[in-house]
């Protein structure tokens, strides 16, 4: 089977609108969450969450072309860019038809529907935007790049909620690995920050209040953001052809299903597709350096994921550096594990290793190293990114340092 | 405590258990108020319907949230107690 690489990376997010800023947040220990500015936020709840500042979309995209898009695929767009931008790839006709897109997302365009619903049942207008479709679509993002970067081959969306961009990567790198194309643009994006959006998690009653302390004693929830990031994978026999700098090795994926509970997270589900995923990257848990967890910071999650963790890694579970940079990004849903990945990659190429901030006091449950608070540095060699959706759909990726 | 108030809160508890035992498929005569809601076979999720359903009946905001086990603002410990923190909800609401 082929190998795979990844040479390019961008990203949108509470953290910073490109990857440099984004890692120096991260290492930095910034957190992005705040206060909410959507319209009628009076009558949330749920009052925090991480939103992107300063991404101005009209800098970005014309006013013709931004009628088409909905903002998580203005995101979406602007992080492939920097990631195509950096990757050096010239996408020519006959490589279009080698490459194609895979793209996670739970809401697609939730803010499109937010809008129009408030237009025709609020203020009781009986005609919307002729674009609503095109923009709300979960695929609007996907083929946007694929137009935007002549991507002709496999593309698709992914929607498995908080582990939708975990799966849609997985299936780019098993897309390449499989020889079915040559190079993929793979990750996710997620913009739900607005009344409805929020409105429908705080009927869940599992979202905090103040702020995401994952794996604290006094967390008390998780906070939603918006964001995504985009990667650019090829095999790495055509990124060597062009001589293309390499970031890192996509070196296994896993997934499961818990098919136990919609909302309660499992034990045995997360445990096998860690599993999975190292099996699938050939590589014992002892060569786990890093891992960021899913680690939204409910009670729920935190627990059995650390776990799921002292099961996989068994008696070394407590020295491996486990972060959650939830804390610092807020939960993005459908695009949070491809920013994730963000931090899997910096750990790898920078070394450092990105905090779990907000984090005030250890829980006698969670017998992890959480990295609290302050970023650290370390050699990873290899590092594994957690995601484990509502619905109990699990996928983990494993990436490796290019030598 | 006059006689109106006892008939206000009888009320609130005759609806609080008719919604607990809508949860658990029984009749709200099978409930009593030392029951705890795990042992009527009500899960978290089941807990969440039964809190949005007493908003919604009471017109009321129940300060609960599921990541807090002890529930500082609200005691879900058992029937009972539920049906005690729904009247003092109401009577604030009142007042």
């Amino acid at each position: 089977m082929r190998r795979v690489v990844i040479t390019g990376a961008g990203s949108v997010n509470p953290l910073g609108a490109n990857v440099a800023d984004t890692w120096a947040a991260m290492q930095a220990g910034v957190c992005g969450i705040g206060p909410l500015t959507c319209r009628d936020v009076e009558r949330l709840s749920v009052q925090v969450g991480a939103e992107i500042r300063g991404f101005a979309p009209e800098n970005h995209f014309a006013k013709s072309k931004l009628a088409l898009l909905d903002r998580f695929s203005q995101i979406a767009l602007c992080a492939a860019r920097e990631a195509v931008l950096q990757s050096g790839l010239v996408i020519t006709d006959s490589l279009g038809l080698r490459a194609g897109v895979i793209l996670g997302t739970a809401g697609g365009g939730n803010i499109t529907v937010d809008e129009n619903y408030r237009a025709v049942y609020e203020e009781g207008k009986n005609r919307v935007h002729p674009f609503v479709v095109p923009r709300l679509m979960h695929n609007a993002a996907t083929s946007h790049l694929a137009m935007e970067f002549g991507l002709r081959g496999a593309s698709f969306t992914v929607s498995t909620a908080c582990a939708s961009s975990n799966h849609a990567m997985g299936q780019a790198f098993q897309l390449l690995r499989a020889g079915a194309a040559d190079v993929m643009l793979a990750g996710g994006s997620e913009s739900m920050l607005c009344f409805g959006g929020i409105k429908a998690w705080e009927g869940l009653r599992v979202m905090a209040r103040d702020t995401c302390r994952p794996f604290s004693r006094d967390r008390s929830g998780m906070v939603q953001g918006e964001g995504g990031a985009v990667f650019v994978f090829e095999t790495l026999e055509h990124a060597k052809a062009r001589g293309a700098e390499i970031l890192a090795e996509v070196a296994g994926f896993g997934m499961s299903s818990d098919a136990r509970d919609i909302v309660m997270p499992d034990l045995d589900g997360p445990v096998r597709a860690m599993r999975a995923a190292l099996d699938d990257a050939g590589l014992p848990p002892e060569a786990v350096d890093y891992v960021n967890a899913h680690g939204t910071g409910t009670a729920a999650n935190d627990r059995t994921e650390a776990q799921a963790l002292h099961v996989v890694l068994g008696a070394k579970a407590g020295e491996v550096p486990v972060s959650s940079t939830k804390s610092m990004h807020g939960h993005l849903i459908g695009g949070t594990s491809a920013v994730e990945l963000l931090a899997c990659l910096m750990a790898i190429r920078e070394s450092v290793i990105a905090p779990t901030v907000n984090h005030r006091e250890p829980d006698p449950e969670i017998l992890l190293d959480v990295v609290p608070n302050t970023a650290r540095r370390a050699r990873v060699d290899v590092a594994m990114s957690n995601a484990f959706a509502f619905g109990g759909l699990n996928a983990t990726l494993v990436l490796k340092r290019w030598a | 405590m006059g006689l109106d108030t006892m008939q206000g809160n009888n009320l609130i508890a005759e609806r609080v258990m008719r919604i607990i035992a809508e949860q658990a498929l029984m009749e709200p005569s099978e409930l009593y108020p030392e029951q705890r809601l795990v042992d009527l076979g009500i899960d978290s999720l089941g807990l969440v319907e039964c809190i949005f359903s007493i908003e919604e009946a009471f017109g009321i905001t129940v300060p609960f949230n599921a990541n807090t086990p002890d529930q500082p603002g609200f005691d879900i410990s058992s029937v009972g107690a539920i049906i005690a923190e729904v009247e003092k909800l109401v009577a604030r609401q009142a007042a």
